[in-house]
């Protein structure tokens, strides 16, 4: 089969997932929570208001009509104002993705570099005091909520010595990048890698078992050449498509992060409408971010796919 | 070596193996021990009162109070008030005669406020004095309880449902893979955030049922793959040869040899859940106010770092950090001793 058809016949599987989504967010929304207006209209309302406030949402119509209204609304990408700000809910995603990616692109690069160097190296070593005392190293490390890591980190390294600065956000990219996104990335570092490097060394020495790693020994070949170029490229596809996968979820990953260190995210947007009971970006957000790891999901697999030749689109 | 009269089962040797990893058994002696604490508490024959203001505000730990007496004894002076008459630049206090009626008709409340406050807590006092020690352990009675619950949750539903997928196959198993495929489209931590937001009532109840209720993807993958393998195995045809119904092949035959799979993931899960939890709380959609856990006390512990208080978000953090790590190494050493064969 080749790749057209495999792409059609995947995008279409989407859709039923896709349906889903809708509709889990349209009856938890909908149908399990509790009526909207009276968290619109305050702790004065008269029936007039709720009323009105009822119709003007659509929830005073049939559940049928409402869920056409919803599905129109994720089409064509307008979900009307936030509650709590006015603000368009599309305006709020559009301003909001810069900054999250300012923060997410290089945790991303940084992560999967460090793992990959540090997973290579203790896989070189395998079954040594290095290899041993680093994995339980990880493990202590990943059981430190992030939570810790933050507070400890902000107090310390921005209050304390004053090394970046406790939180803040400017307009300008390069100064985001070089101050102030870069105490989150690394504290963000503290809790990723650990998990990656466990993962990507089961990658590596699942590779190392091969036969063709014996043969290279065979031939002569040094050992970090074997490592470097025939066992990374071999490992480097599931490593690839994991962090393909991954993106979604580090997005919201960084809700804590950017919270703490006010940085105007997606994350700290979504954490924000959650205090505030703000529907409309919670819908939205919830939606899209499904869309977005569906793709990522489908991008992973056609890269897999792409980077190893025993695999076929079927 | 004695010679055994039947062959050991699955869990005899596995309990031999965990026996031999020494790091495993430690690992199950500490999870043992917050275990037993969580269940005393519970009983309410330790921390039966974490309310109760016993020290002075932020009260340091006794081994920090000793190096720092003379800020201590500061620190207490500035606090110890209530006795004189504050003064008021010359104002009435519009509500003294109120207070004072007050203070007659209950004069044993009185006692009960003015009770001499330690000047130092084991492991120091937090805003208003209530002993961190007790709150660690109140708050690792809440939030290893709705670990463990909620994992027990998922593990239930996650389980339940991957046996009927994996074992009917078919539409029914269509069904369950296209829910699957919806809840894990969303990110966890965001679809646990879009339910907290709806429900809009904080409870322990309801963080036990939002984790529950959306954890169980993890189990009911590997548990619909077990029974994907196992119900066209022999002893499964056999079974059904006798006359075994359904349900009888499904949870007396099969699930005893898919229950290796299950106890990791739900070790897992509890890990997991812990650490939602603690997140959850510290952001205030988890646990109401009245209730103590390890996401509530480091919420506290935020703004004390900054007083230079330490002490609350070391003992919490810790106490968090010491679990985790022991019921990870514990979920390691289970999965190496029901499956020999992923050691290596």
């Amino acid at each position: 089969m080749n790749l057209t058809a495999f792409l059609f016949r995947r995008l279409w599987q989407m859709v039923p997932t896709l349906l889903g989504v809708v509709l889990l967010v349209f009856l938890l929304f909908n149908w399990v929570g509790g009526d909207p207006a009276y968290v619109l209209a305050g702790k004065m309302a008269n029936p007039e208001d709720i009323a009105n406030i009822r119709h003007q949402l659509g929830i005073d119509r049939p559940m049928w009509e409402q869920l056409l209204i919803f599905i129109r609304q994720i089409v064509t990408g307008d979900f009307g104002n936030s509650w709590a700000t006015r603000e368009p809910v599309s305006e709020i995603f559009r301003t909001r993705l810069g900054p999250s990616l300012v923060l997410l692109i290089p945790m991303l690069l940084l992560e999967t570099l460090v793992a990959v160097v540090v997973a290579l190296i203790v896989s070189a070593v395998r079954g040594s005091v290095l290899d041993r005392t680093l994995m339980v190293t990880s493990t202590v490390v990943m059981s430190i909520s992030l939570l810790v890591y933050i507070i400890v980190g902000q107090y310390v390294f921005a209050s304390l010595l004053g090394w970046f600065p406790v939180k803040g956000w400017s307009d300008n990219l390069w100064r985001n990048l070089t101050t102030y996104a870069v105490l989150p990335v690394l504290l963000g570092l503290m809790v990723s890698i650990a998990p990656s490097v466990r993962l990507y060394r089961t990658f590596i020495l699942d590779e190392i078992g091969q036969d063709y790693v014996r043969t290279a020994r065979a031939k002569g070949l040094s050992e970090p050449r074997i490592l470097l170029v025939h066992v990374l490229r071999n490992a480097a596809i599931p490593i690839v498509t994991n962090v393909l996968m991954g993106l979604p979820v580090l997005l919201t990953g960084a809700f804590l992060l950017e919270r703490f260190f006010a940085i105007p995210g997606i994350g700290r947007e979504i954490i924000l409408a959650v205090e505030r009971s703000d529907f409309p970006i919670i819908k939205a957000a919830t939606v899209y971010v499904a869309v977005a790891t569906l793709f990522a999901n489908l991008l992973g697999d056609l890269l897999y796919r792409a980077l190893d030749p025993r695999v076929h689109f079927e | 070596m004695p010679i055994e009269r039947s062959s050991p089962g699955l869990w005899t040797l596995a309990w031999r193996r965990l026996r031999r990893d020494r790091v495993g058994m430690t690992a199950l002696l500490v999870v043992g021990c917050y275990l037993a604490v969580v269940m005393m508490a519970l009983m309410g024959w330790i921390a039966t009162d974490w309310t109760r203001e016993v020290g002075v505000n932020y009260a340091p730990p006794v081994f920090w109070a000793q190096d720092q007496d003379e800020t201590a004894q500061r620190s207490v002076i500035g606090n110890d008030t209530p006795d004189g008459p504050i003064a008021l630049y010359g104002l009435q206090d519009p509500l003294a005669p109120v207070l004072a009626a007050i203070r007659a008709q209950y004069p044993q409340d009185r006692d009960l406020v003015e009770a001499p406050r330690r000047l130092s807590l084991p492991l120091g006092g937090d805003k208003w004095g209530h002993d961190v020690w007790i709150k660690v352990i109140k708050g690792s009675e809440t939030s290893i309880l709705v670990g463990l619950v909620s994992a027990l949750l998922a593990t239930l539903l996650g389980t339940l449902m991957g046996a009927v997928a994996g074992y009917f196959g078919r539409w029914v198993d269509d069904g369950f893979n296209w829910l699957y495929g919806v809840f894990t489209a969303i990110p966890y931590l965001l679809l646990v955030f879009a339910i907290a937001a709806v429900l809009q009532q904080k409870g322990v109840v309801t963080l036990i049922l939002i984790l529950g209720l959306t954890g169980w993807t993890g189990v009911f993958r590997l548990v619909r793959a077990e029974y994907l393998k196992h119900k066209t195995r022999e002893y499964v045809l056999a079974a059904g040869a006798m006359g075994a119904s359904n349900t009888r092949r499904m949870f007396i035959h099969i699930l005893p040899n898919t229950s290796h799979v299950i106890l990791v993931q739900l070790s897992l899960n509890v890990i997991g859940f812990i650490k939602s939890e603690v997140i959850l709380s510290f952001l205030g959609f988890g646990v109401p106010v009245d209730v103590v856990s390890w996401g509530s006390m480091l919420n506290e512990a935020q703004n004390e770092l900054i007083l230079g208080k330490w002490w609350q978000l070391a003992a919490a953090g810790l106490a968090m950090a010491i679990l985790v790590t022991a019921f990870s190494m514990l979920t390691d050493a289970l999965r190496d001793a029901l499956d020999p064969k992923l050691k290596n």
